[in-house]
């Protein structure tokens, strides 16, 4: 008998598990709206270096001397080894020559040759424009989600479907309010590719449900969703697991621009395999799904 | 759902056959091979370096020179047609005066002469002007103003690409974005600071005679500050020859003051101002004005009337250079901001291919053990669909020369991650049906039949997600969108087809075998 045989009840404590989602539900937007989000440069405007030293320096050395140029707030902090570093600038500079002036502030200031290997540049009009586009790209995919399922489904699974992915990604935002890492562009990129994988995993478990729904219209709907959940467990298990492996790869391996975005890929994975089984299921049992899915035939004579 | 037909094996490996043509040059590096083309897939600027740089035209002071000449001409009408105004105000677009109320027709009669208020396209205006009791209040229209934005962005870009053109870079691409940004990119360039002061500089070259305190030049003098001193010198307004009359320009080098130096040529109109403006000053200095800062102020003492001219200012090499550039290119309508800078090094680009095909390579490995760990032949089934995937994948990016990004690469790796799925469902309900179906045939016909619509839904919803994403984002995530959707297309067709034909083969010959996954 092998793991995935077994038979679990999914929907025993499927009220303590709503419980638990509302509780990460409330706290990603408490977080969201007292410590915020650390907003990269693509929303926040600003300049970001990255630069390389021939020697080993420290980040604090090399804050200190930024602090002497009048450059706004800066951050400074070791990326991928003690010769690499990230300097994040408040200002844009109004100056066309503002990112050369600070290179060579820094080869004086410091005397050492400096690289410069990864420059953003971003003003406050155009931070507010990709602001604007991220919540109207995420708010696009969500409606045509729900249009989708609708003309695929019935309403009650378009509607559990989107509760689960507004939950998929507010947790997802929560969980960057809570570490800090840095919300950017391709952050916004990774939300909508968690909203597409956490769709596919909920679409193939409701599938599974509207199948069984038409085969049999009198077993017990709690029994129904669960023997749903169960058919399709190894796979949803199996695939999430795959999904895991290769971005536990690009994580581990794929570099210091790439980390940010496969974490949110990884954490997104976790919480869309999570909610398509214990909220999106669910769901359709407070909805209550239409069970007479017989089509209507025509016993006239 | 097993039975394929010759003509359908013969179509995919027609695919194949195409896809590895397309997918084979990416990795040699042959020019003009007689046997395969030289597309390849295209590398975003994240990953082979290179700066993309967004420009915004400050068209303030365009609008602002527009208002003063509409003011000017009005003036001069309403004194032509001798209506008595008062109270002339010019406002940022506007423009209000009040007159008196007996003149009322006449007012009415100038401000719809056309002249005044001349047509924009067919239907369009440029001002809109509202009539009051004895107010009038006018106010550029937005037709205007994006026909003065127009105009001076389809002049800018043009200079932009003159002045890249000199520096030499390969493939630049420059478009307009919008109605008053220009969109540069830069692939390959190692350090864009140069060009950044270039484009910066708007390089309005003006001849101009300092003042003499008893000038009765009715333009006026203005005092401007020279760019190396602490130096202020008093300029009069009036212009003797401007850039526009400059047809070439080159660095040079003074022997006599040991110094760089730039050359310019005149053309005729402007050689013969030239001339008849230094014949009637000798002994006066002629200040050389660049973007409203005195360069050097020279005095004349001959007449100049060959339309040569030098001009020195304490220049290194370097600085001599980029003059003549400037001067060559022509000068920009407007200033052009830098609102948006991402520039990546080639190191770091190729840092960056490589830890993505490390990944790459990992995370397929990763993938394919596990495959084979669950499932055994039928994971290997799975896993020759994997790499047909890939190189489709790569070759479809190759045949529509998209871009490929660094975030395009983790959607490759994510592809190869969410490709196994379909053959995961196809497999998991093989299984169930061989519960309750002793007949091979049957039971993974059945299967492959009940699981499409479940393939399809789910990955119909991953590829809006796609959509969107292209249809928002930006240069790198587009990338990753492009390849997203690539993948999910060309995952359906390995497994769904191709892999349903490898696992025919294999169930017809186990027909009456008992069949373990």
């Amino acid at each position: 008998m092998s793991f995935y045989d077994n038979k679990y009840n999914f929907l025993k404590y499927k009220n303590f598990f709503m419980g638990i989602s509302l509780i990460f539900f409330t706290f990603s937007i408490i977080f969201f709206f007292t410590k915020g989000l650390n907003l990269g440069v693509d929303f926040k405007g600003g300049t970001v270096i990255e630069m390389k030293f021939e020697e080993m320096n420290k980040s604090e050395d090399i804050r200190k001397s930024l602090l002497k140029i009048n450059l706004g707030d800066v951050k400074v902090k070791e990326f991928g080894s003690n010769k690499e570093f990230l300097a994040t600038i408040e200002q844009k500079g109004k100056n066309n020559d503002f990112v050369s002036s600070i290179k060579n502030h820094l080869e004086k200031d410091l005397n050492k040759k400096v690289d410069f290997r990864r420059v953003e540049v971003v003003g406050s009009k155009i931070s507010k424009e990709l602001t604007r586009d991220g919540i109207y790209s995420v708010l696009l995919a969500l409606i045509l989600m729900l249009i989708y399922i609708w003309f695929r489904f019935e309403w009650q699974f378009s509607l559990g479907s989107i509760i689960a992915l507004v939950h998929d990604v507010i947790i997802t935002i929560g969980a960057f309010s809570l570490i800090g890492y840095e919300f950017n562009l391709s952050i916004v990129a990774a939300i909508l590719t968690i909203v597409g994988y956490s769709m596919n995993d909920t679409v193939i478990i409701y599938d599974r449900i509207r199948e069984f729904l038409k085969k049999d219209d009198q077993k017990d709907l709690d029994e129904l969703i669960n023997d749903s959940i169960n058919s399709t467990l190894s796979r949803t298990l199996k695939t999430s697991g795959t999904t895991l492996l290769a971005l536990i790869s690009i994580y581990f391996f794929g570099g210091e621009i790439l980390k940010g975005f496969s974490f949110a890929l990884i954490w997104g994975i976790l919480i869309g395999t999570y909610s398509s089984i214990f909220v999106a299921s669910p769901i359709l049992i407070y909805f209550k799904v239409k069970r007479n899915w017989e089509e209507v035939v025509d016993t006239s004579p | 759902m097993l039975y394929f037909s010759r003509f359908k094996v013969f179509s995919i490996f027609l695919i194949f056959i195409f896809g590895v043509y397309f997918f084979i040059p990416n990795f040699l590096s042959l020019n003009n091979n007689f046997f395969f083309t030289d597309k390849k897939v295209n590398l975003g600027l994240d990953l082979q370096g290179g700066s993309y740089i967004l420009l915004e035209i400050d068209s303030k002071p365009l609008i602002d020179q527009k208002i003063q000449a509409k003011s000017l001409d009005l003036r001069r009408e309403l004194r032509k047609k001798n209506i008595n105004y008062n109270n002339f105000i010019v406002g940022i677009n506007s423009l209000s005066f009040n007159f008196n109320p007996n003149q009322r027709n006449l007012v009415n009669e100038l401000l719809s002469d056309s002249s005044i208020n001349s047509n924009i396209g067919t239907s369009g205006k440029e001002l809109t002007i509202s009539v009051d009791n004895d107010k009038v209040n006018i106010i550029f229209t937005n037709e205007l103003l994006n026909l003065i934005k127009k105009n001076a962005l389809e002049q800018s870009i043009e200079i932009v690409r003159n002045r890249i053109d000199e520096l030499g870079t390969k493939e630049p691409n420059i478009i307009t974005r919008g109605s008053d940004r220009i969109l540069v990119e830069l692939p390959g360039l190692k350090d864009p600071s140069e060009i950044k002061k270039l484009l910066g500089k708007t390089a309005k070259l003006t001849f101009r005679f300092l003042s003499n305190s008893n000038d009765e030049n009715s333009l006026g003098v203005e005092i401007l500050n020279s760019p190396k001193k602490d130096f202020k010198y008093n300029v009069e307004k009036r212009i003797i020859i401007s850039g526009e009359n400059l047809i070439d320009a080159q660095p040079g080098f003074d022997q006599l003051s040991n110094s760089s130096v730039v050359n310019f040529k005149l053309d005729n109109l402007g050689a013969r101002k030239f001339a008849l403006a230094s014949k009637n000053n000798i002994g006066r200095n002629l200040a050389i004005v660049l973007d409203n800062e005195v360069i050097s102020a020279p005095v004349i003492r001959d007449a100049i009337v060959t339309g040569n001219g030098q001009i020195s200012g304490n220049f290194s090499s370097q600085e001599s250079n980029e003059l003549a550039i400037l001067l060559r290119s022509g000068a920009l309508p407007a200033p052009l901001n830098i609102i948006e800078e991402r520039s990546v090094g080639p190191d770091l680009g190729k840092e960056s291919i490589e830890k993505g095909v490390l990944s790459l390579l990992i995370g397929m490995l990763l993938v394919v053990l596990y495959m084979i760990y669950n499932y055994r032949i039928f994971g290997v089934f799975a896993n020759i669909s994997l790499f047909a995937n890939l190189i489709l994948i790569v070759s479809t990016l190759s045949i529509f020369g998209s871009t490929l990004t660094l975030p395009g690469i983790a959607g490759i790796i994510l592809t190869v991650g969410m490709a196994v799925d379909s053959n995961v469902l196809i497999y998991e309900r093989v299984k169930e049906e061989l519960k309750i179906e002793k007949n091979n045939l049957i039971a993974f016909d059945t299967a492959y039949k009940k699981v499409l619509t479940t393939i399809l839904d789910s990955n119909i919803t991953t590829l809006i997600a796609a959509f969107v994403l292209y249809y928002m984002g930006s240069g790198p995530v587009k990338g990753f969108a492009i390849t997203l959707a690539i993948g999910i297309i060309s995952t359906f067709f390995t497994t769904y087809v191709f892999g349903r034909y490898l696992v025919s083969i294999y169930v017809k010959k186990n027909k009456e075998n008992l069949i373990k996954i």
